[in-house]
């Protein structure tokens, strides 16, 4: 089965030969936006909706050239240029268009297209438009290098470049000292992700000389077992920081501070997914290493209850829906680390993920519009009458990420739970607990914001958005209810080349797992309308001593842990090394300049301005080296 | 001939000019005791040369005397101007070249 997986890529023709145009027009945009300055003001937003657009039907035209021709002749390698040629090194740049990268590239340019679309209206009074715009196609051009690249080396280029645009876009509202910081820790916190991934590469080039994705793979089941678990554990460590995974996840939560277009894009859809993405193209290493795709595994079990535990305490819509990407991604790192199994799951759930979490942000970013950007879900209450679209397209989102049977998320989380059954009954069960929180959070969330009684502030008028921002809400919801069951069949065989085979079987009658899954998720909704439907929600969150609420509130205390275990200790050797400049190496400098200073000060004294004792000085001088010289003869 | 009268003298003359310079306070007479010190110098360097029959010393003698008239004038017009600006000629009371 494994004999596909061993082809080499085609050579690129026809189309594939313009496949880089997908990544140069947005970045050529996203530059030309930013140079040209006040004269694209006006009109500059639909450049970049342009150039998107442009992206996915390139990335269309790829897709449905690939479905026609035969398995054997879908990957595609298009060389585009040396990069790095140093004697025997040549590392050159060039997209691998793959039925992997593929999908990605459909989801990047496709829901990028939609949020461009809705960000136009979410945008439209912000004095910075052009600039958020050029930031948005400097993303898109980034996350596009990420997932075509064919080597590791180029990935890093788009992986650095979604950091940065993710930097730029957390902190797009910089007068805000918490935009700011949040901009500034994301962009910390990634550092240390990316410090990983950059020594698995380096590794792979020490080791194999290349770090072409082809080679890696060709290469890797002749690993030692210790370098395939080092290499494992970097590429996690890389993907946890970049995905927001435990003990990196700190940082999803606060880049909520960007405006909300950014958190569906950046931080829902697409970017925080490349980490999964990384695993699953290096699945190859991690077959070979029992112990790092263990790591990978349990790293998505924690991340999957640590997300639904903070989904479940918070009063920010943004923040409850942050938690639930964290843990929707540890359902798919989960799936990633399970092995073949579940590649193809990660990449579905992925992909649906992708579509009802764009959707459902959205769907908090038109809340937010009608209710003058308050975030706070107990200032809600009601809203399904006055924003209908938004409610029913948002209900959409939730009955697919609850995993409603028929919806989008059904399909992909059912399978990721019982491929996680298959492996180890522990991953099953917590899956499968997550499962249950999930349905928990979201109906609170439901409940809270569209359904009981109107908690609305004074002077809030809460109106529907405009067409701009529910005509894409409502392509995502199409894709939110169809997406599961368009895929469910297909995705397996279609991913089959690039992750290897595939040994489940998918069949829309649920099995005993499937059954327990709705069960449980029928009791998480049970729960949450009896706690939050029944009773009336009081307008600031109660005083709680529960830990399990507490903990949750506090975002699981993930600051106070990197304070204590990170900040604290660096701030402590900063100290003692400034204190050691200032004791020792200055001291020691001083104490030297002072000894020089006191010697020249008795050495002056000698100067007495009396002429008389220098010509007493001359005189005993010229004595002193007269008898020498006739001390001299004499001997 | 014998040199060394004379030499006996220039050592007398330089010995009474190095004591002048350094205890008398009064600038031109140090001034002079320096002049005491040249000539008698040059009375040794003449009496070498006398002794050896030879021109040099006599020669280095003329270099001296044209030297030492020009040190005069820029000495006795720096004492004048000490003078001028001090009134006093004391070596002792100008010592600002101290730190």
């Amino acid at each position: 089965m494994i004999t596909l997986e061993s082809l080499a890529p085609v050579a690129a023709s026809g189309m594939f030969s313009y496949a880089w145009l997908m990544i140069a027009v947005p970045a050529a945009v996203a530059a030309i936006l930013l140079l040209f300055g006040r004269i694209l003001d006006r009109i500059g937003h639909w450049f970049a909706v342009a150039a998107v657009v442009f992206s996915f039907s390139i990335a269309v035209c790829l897709f449905s050239q690939q479905l026609l021709s035969p398995p054997d002749a879908r990957a595609v390698a298009v060389p585009l240029f040396e990069w790095i040629t140093t004697g025997s090194w040549q590392v050159s740049a060039g997209l691998l268009i793959d039925q992997l990268s593929i999908l990605f590239a459909l989801l990047v340019t496709g829901v990028g297209s939609l949020i461009h679309i809705y960000s136009v209206g979410y945008m439209a009074h912000d004095e910075r438009r052009r600039r958020f715009f050029a930031y948005l196609n400097l993303f898109i051009a980034a996350m596009l290098t990420l997932v075509l690249a064919d080597n590791y080396l180029v990935l890093f280029v788009g992986w650095e470049g979604v950091g940065l645009a993710s930097y730029l876009l957390i902190g797009f509202w910089q007068h805000k000292p918490s935009a700011a910081a949040a901009g500034t820790k994301a962009f910390v916190m990634n550092r240390v992700g990316d410090l990983g991934l950059t020594m698995a590469i380096m590794t792979m080039l020490a080791l194999f000389g290349s770090s072409a994705f082809t080679a890696v793979n060709a290469a890797a089941p002749h690993l030692d077992p210790f370098w395939a678990t080092t290499i494992g554990l970097l590429l996690l460590l890389g993907a946890c920081g970049k995905s927001a995974q435990v003990p990196l996840q700190a940082w999803l939560l606060d880049a909520m501070e960007g405006p909300t277009p950014v958190s569906a894009l950046i931080h829902a859809a697409t970017m925080v997914t490349a980490g999964v993405y990384l695993v699953v193209r290096s699945h190859a290493i991690f077959e070979m290493s029992s112990a790092a795709s263990t790591a990978v595994v349990v790293v998505g079990c924690v991340t999957l209850l640590a997300g639904a535990w903070i989904g479940t305490s918070k009063d920010d819509i943004k923040k409850v829906l942050a938690g639930s990407t964290m843990s929707q991604i540890g359902y798919m790192m989960l799936a990633a680390g399970l092995g073949p199994v579940g590649y193809a799951f990660a990449i579905f759930h992925l992909l649906t993920h992708g579509f009802f979490k764009a959707n459902m942000f959205l769907g908090a970013g038109s809340v937010m519009h009608a209710m003058d950007d308050d975030v706070n879900m107990r200032h809600y209450g009601g809203l399904w009458k006055v924003t209908r679209i938004t409610f029913w397209t948002f209900a959409m989102g939730y009955l697919a990420i609850i995993g409603f049977p028929g919806f989008a998320g059904y399909f992909s989380k059912d399978h990721i739970i019982e491929a996680a059954f298959e492996v180890s009954t522990l991953a099953g069960v917590t899956a499968l607990i997550g499962a249950g929180i999930t349905a928990f959070y979201m109906t609170r969330l439901m409940v809270m914001t569209f359904l009981g009684e109107k908690r609305w502030r004074e002077h809030v008028h809460p109106h529907e958005s405009p067409k701009l921002m529910t005509v894409p809400l409502i392509i995502l919801a199409f894709f939110s209810v169809i997406g599961g069951a368009l895929m469910n069949a297909w995705i397996q065989d279609w991913l089959e080349p690039a992750t290897g085979a595939h040994v489940q079987e998918t069949s829309l009658v649920p099995g005993p797992i499937g059954w327990s899954t709705m069960l449980v998720v029928a009791a998480g909704i049970a729960l949450a309308w009896w706690i939050f439907g029944m009773r009336p929600v009081p307008a600031v969150s109660p005083a709680s001593a529960n830990p399990f609420t507490v903990a949750g509130r506090n975002d699981l205390f993930g600051d106070a842990v990197n304070n204590a275990v990170v900040v604290q200790p660096t701030l402590a050797l900063s100290r003692g090394l400034v204190a050691n400049d200032d004791r020792i190496i200055d001291a020691g400098a001083d104490g030297l300049a002072s000894v020089f200073t006191g010697l020249s000060t008795q050495t002056r004294r000698l100067q007495t301005g009396q002429v008389r004792a220098y010509a007493l000085t001359m005189m005993i001088g010229v004595l002193l080296v007269g008898a020498v010289m006739i001390l001299t003869q004499l001997g | 001939m014998s040199p060394d009268n004379y030499l006996y003298l220039a050592a007398t003359l330089f010995t009474i000019g190095t004591i002048g310079v350094m205890i008398r306070r009064n600038a031109l007479v140090a001034f002079m005791s320096v002049e005491l010190m040249l000539n008698a110098a040059n009375l040794a360097m003449v009496a070498f040369a006398l002794a050896r029959g030879g021109l040099d010393g006599q020669v280095a003698t003329f270099f001296v005397m044209v030297v030492a008239a020009a040190e005069v004038v820029v000495g006795l017009s720096i004492i004048i101007t000490i003078y001028r600006t001090r009134r006093s000629t004391s070596v002792d009371a100008a010592n600002l070249l101290k730190l």
